[in-house]
C-alpha cells in the first residue's frame, strides 16, 4: 500500500472512530488505537502517539463550545489538573518501559470498562456531605439548570483527586483521554452534577494529554505522517458526532456502540496476551 | 471590565478554537505537501523505530521546516496543537493573578510547570 492509499484509509477510520467516540462520549482516542493496531497492523506505540495528539484536538475543540454554555467549572478543572498532569507524566514514562503486549492488555481492559460504562444509564444526582477542602479551594459552584442557576457542593475531594491521578496515568500510558474515569471521579465520587462533570472532564482532557505529549514527542512516538490523518480524521468525526447527539440517546444505538467497543476490547486483550 | 471567571472562560474558549483551527490548517497543508512528494512511498509503521531525531524536539522541527520538509510542517502543526492547552493554562494563571486569587495562581503555576517540564524539560 502506498501513502496515497494508506493516508485516506487512516483518515476514514479515524473519522469513524471520532464519530463513535463523540456519540458514546468515550472520546475518539480510545477507538482509534485499536483500529490502527488491529486493522492496519500499526505498532501500538505509533498508534498511541497519534491518538494522543487527536485527543488534544477533540478536547480543545469541544471544550471551546462547552465553556461558553457555562457548565464547566474552571476551578475544579485546574485543581484536578494537578493530579491528572502528574499522573500523565508518570504514565508516559511508564509507557516507554512497558512491553507492547502489556500495553495492549491494559488497553483492552480499559476499553472493556469504557464499553460497560457507556452501556449503562447514569445515576441521578444525590448530594453527599460537603467537604471543607471544597470550600477552601472554591470548588463549589453553580450551573444553568431548568429552573435558573443551580448550585452544588463538592464532596470527597481527596478521593476524587486520587482517582484523577489514576486517570492521568492511564491517559499517559495509553494515549487516551481517560474521559470515562474522569467523569466517574467527578460525578460519582465528588458528587459534581453530571453535566458539569462531563464538560469539565472534556476541558481537562487536553491539558492532561499535553502533559504526556512532550514525553511522547521526545521518545519518537509521534510520527507526523501517521498523526496527520489521525488528528484530522478524529477531529472531523467528532465534530460531526457532536451535532448528532440526539442519535446517541436512542438506547439501541448505545447498545450497538457498546458492543462494537467491547469487541475491540476483547481483540486487544487477545493480541496482548499472545505477545506476552 | 473586571476579570471574573465568566470572562476568563469566554477568552479561553476563543483561545482554544483559534489554536485548534490554526494547528489543523498547518497539519493539513503539511499533509498535502507530504502526499504530493511522498505519495508513492510505502508507509512502514509495523515495526517501531521511533521517528528521526529532527521530529523529536521543538528546535529540531523548526530547523527542519526551514529545509521545506513536509513532515516537519505537519509536526509544527502538531506542536501548535500541543501548545494550545499550555497557552490556556498560562493564560488562566495570568487571569487568576488579575483576580488576585493567590491560591489559584499557585495551583495553576504547578500545572504549567508540569506541562513545561514535559515539553522542554530534560528527560
Amino acid at each position: 500500500m502506498t501513502n496515497l492509499e494508506f493516508t485516506p484509509l487512516v483518515f476514514l477510520l479515524s473519522a469513524l472512530a471520532g464519530l463513535l467516540g463523540a456519540l458514546t462520549g468515550l472520546g475518539g482516542g480510545v477507538v482509534v488505537t485499536p483500529a490502527l493496531t488491529l486493522l492496519l497492523g500499526v505498532d501500538i506505540r505509533y498508534a498511541i502517539g497519534a491518538s494522543l495528539v487527536s485527543v488534544i484536538a477533540t478536547s480543545s475543540g469541544a471544550a471551546a463550545a462547552f465553556v461558553r454554555e457555562g457548565y464547566s467549572n474552571i476551578r475544579i478543572g485546574m485543581f484536578l489538573e494537578i493530579a491528572t498532569t502528574l499522573g500523565a507524566l508518570l504514565g508516559a514514562f511508564l509507557a516507554t518501559r512497558t512491553p507492547t503486549g502489556v500495553l495492549s492488555l491494559v488497553f483492552g481492559l480499559v476499553l472493556l470498562h469504557s464499553a460497560w460504562s457507556a452501556s449503562r444509564s447514569r445515576r441521578e444526582d444525590v448530594s453527599g456531605t460537603p467537604d471543607p477542602l471544597a470550600k477552601r479551594y472554591k470548588l463549589d459552584g453553580a450551573y444553568p439548570g431548568e429552573h435558573g442557576l443551580q448550585s452544588y457542593k463538592v464532596t470527597r475531594v481527596k478521593s476524587g483527586w486520587g482517582l484523577m491521578f489514576g486517570a492521568g496515568t492511564l491517559s499517559g500510558l495509553l494515549g487516551i483521554g481517560s474521559g470515562a474515569l474522569k467523569v466517574i471521579a467527578m460525578d460519582q465520587v465528588m458528587r459534581i452534577p453530571f453535566k458539569v462533570s462531563t464538560t469539565t472532564s472534556n476541558f481537562m482532557i487536553g491539558v492532561t494529554a499535553a502533559a504526556s505529549a512532550g514525553i511522547y514527542l521526545s521518545r519518537g512516538y509521534i510520527e507526523p505522517a501517521l498523526a496527520m490523518p489521525v488528528m484530522l480524521g478524529v477531529l472531523t468525526g467528532s465534530l460531526i458526532g457532536a451535532r448528532q447527539l440526539v442519535a446517541a440517546r436512542v438506547p439501541v444505538l448505545r447498545w450497538i456502540f457498546a458492543i462494537a467497543v467491547g469487541v475491540l476490547a476483547i481483540e486487544m486483550i487477545v493480541t496482548g496476551v499472545r505477545k506476552l | 471590565m473586571a476579570w471574573n471567571d465568566e470572562r476568563l472562560e469566554k477568552v479561553v474558549s476563543t483561545l482554544l478554537i483559534t489554536g485548534v483551527s490554526l494547528s489543523a490548517l498547518v497539519v493539513l497543508l503539511g499533509g498535502v505537501c507530504f502526499l504530493v512528494r511522498h505519495g508513492q512511498d510505502r508507509p512502514d509503521y509495523q515495526v517501531f523505530r521511533g521517528v528521526n531525531d529532527e521530529y523529536r524536539s521543538i528546535r529540531g522541527v523548526l530547523t527542519a521546516t526551514r529545509a521545506v520538509d513536509c513532515r516537519a510542517f505537519i509536526q509544527l502543526g502538531l506542536l501548535l496543537l500541543i501548545a494550545t492547552p499550555v497557552a490556556r493554562v498560562a493564560f488562566s494563571m495570568a487571569a487568576f493573578a488579575l483576580e488576585r486569587d493567590r491560591t489559584y495562581v499557585i495551583l495553576t503555576a504547578i500545572v504549567l510547570a508540569v506541562l513545561l517540564y514535559s515539553l522542554i524539560g530534560p528527560h
